[in-house]
């Protein structure tokens, strides 16, 4: 089957406060030299081993777009595995 | 009489507080609208009611937006008629691009439970018409993602159009940072579309309706809107 993993994350410049909460827990526990820290979501998508690559594609695109991100905040990648 | 539609959603819980709003306070007609509904009674107008609609996953609105009822309510409000969301119905509304614009998570991540101040910065729309000029009202907030967001482009258009309706302010009516409870660019409260029959805001009007509550601040907006 396909697997799609999908990362969505807030767009650049577009304040993510849990990003910066946990970005200040680690330089309290002492990790200074982590400069800075992004927080999304992360989705998989199973799709039929019979499919076309080009149709999965397709409509991972369009369901990220549509659904799993607002694109007034929040961009996407995503990449298609085929596992047997 | 005028009627007034209440959407319900799984998680919906102010549901009932605008249902009262209406029935008991103003004595007009509700009816609670089950978002697995397709088709639409009359109404004058449509509440899209605060809560936890599907529990806030993926994003607060983001499978409400796909209700079938939905659709419905895009053609209630194509055709001019009124529909307010409320809290969640305004993240509801930003998500399906009935109102410009996002709302993410508080600036300092709390679930914020409060009385705030709001200055009515357009007081000619038909949701505040009840009001004077850049009154100063007090209504309840109670959300976690009230942290309105949209790119400049958008932000200045709302400005030169007069669309933003309330900004959170201080009991003197100063639009201050301190005053804002959630981060919001340009302390923004409430929005409405283009057309004007579509408002977006984050406080709870209809739980500012009678003086028990502290507050009857919330009863202009609903007579403003259903004209009574």
């Amino acid at each position: 089957m396909y697997k799609v993993e999908v990362i969505v994350n807030y767009k650049p410049g577009i304040l993510n406060p849990e990003a910066k909460t946990i970005n200040n827990a680690l330089h309290s526990l002492g990790y200074d030299s982590i400069e800075g820290v992004k927080a999304g979501k992360f989705f998989e998508l199973d799709f039929p081993e019979d499919m076309e690559e080009t149709e999965v594609e397709k409509i991972a695109d369009e369901v990220c777009d549509k659904l799993l991100s607002n694109p007034v905040i929040e961009d996407y990648t995503f990449k298609i595995a085929k596992e047997s | 009489m005028k009627k007034v539609g209440v959407l319900v959603f799984p998680g919906s819980n102010c549901d009932y507080d605008a249902y009262y709003a209406v029935k008991k306070v103003l004595k007009q007609e509700a009816e609670f609208i089950w978002h697995k509904d397709t088709k639409l009674r009359y109404y004058d107008a449509i509440v899209i009611p605060g809560g936890f609609s599907y529990g806030d996953y993926l994003r607060a609105g983001a499978i409400a937006q796909f209700s079938p009822i939905m659709e419905r309510v895009i053609e209630f409000a194509e055709n001019g008629k009124p529909v307010i969301g409320i809290c969640n119905g305004f993240q509801i509304l930003l998500e399906m691009d009935l109102l410009p614009g996002a709302l993410i998570t508080n600036d300092h991540l709390k679930f914020r439970c409060d009385d705030v101040y709001l200055k009515v910065t357009n007081n000619a729309t038909s949701f505040t018409s009840e009001f004077n000029k850049e009154q100063i009202i007090k209504l309840p907030i109670a959300h976690q993602s009230g942290n309105y967001y949209a790119g400049d482009k958008v932000i200045q258009k709302l400005e030169d159009e007069n669309r933003i309706v309330f900004k959170y302010c201080d009991a003197d009516g100063q639009i201050t940072e301190e005053a804002n409870p959630n981060g919001s660019l340009r302390n923004i409260a409430g929005i409405i579309n283009e057309e004007g029959n579509v408002l977006g805001m984050m406080p709870h009007p209809e739980r500012a309706m009678e003086p028990i509550l502290e507050s009857t601040d919330g009863v202009a907006i609903f007579e403003s809107l259903l004209e009574i």
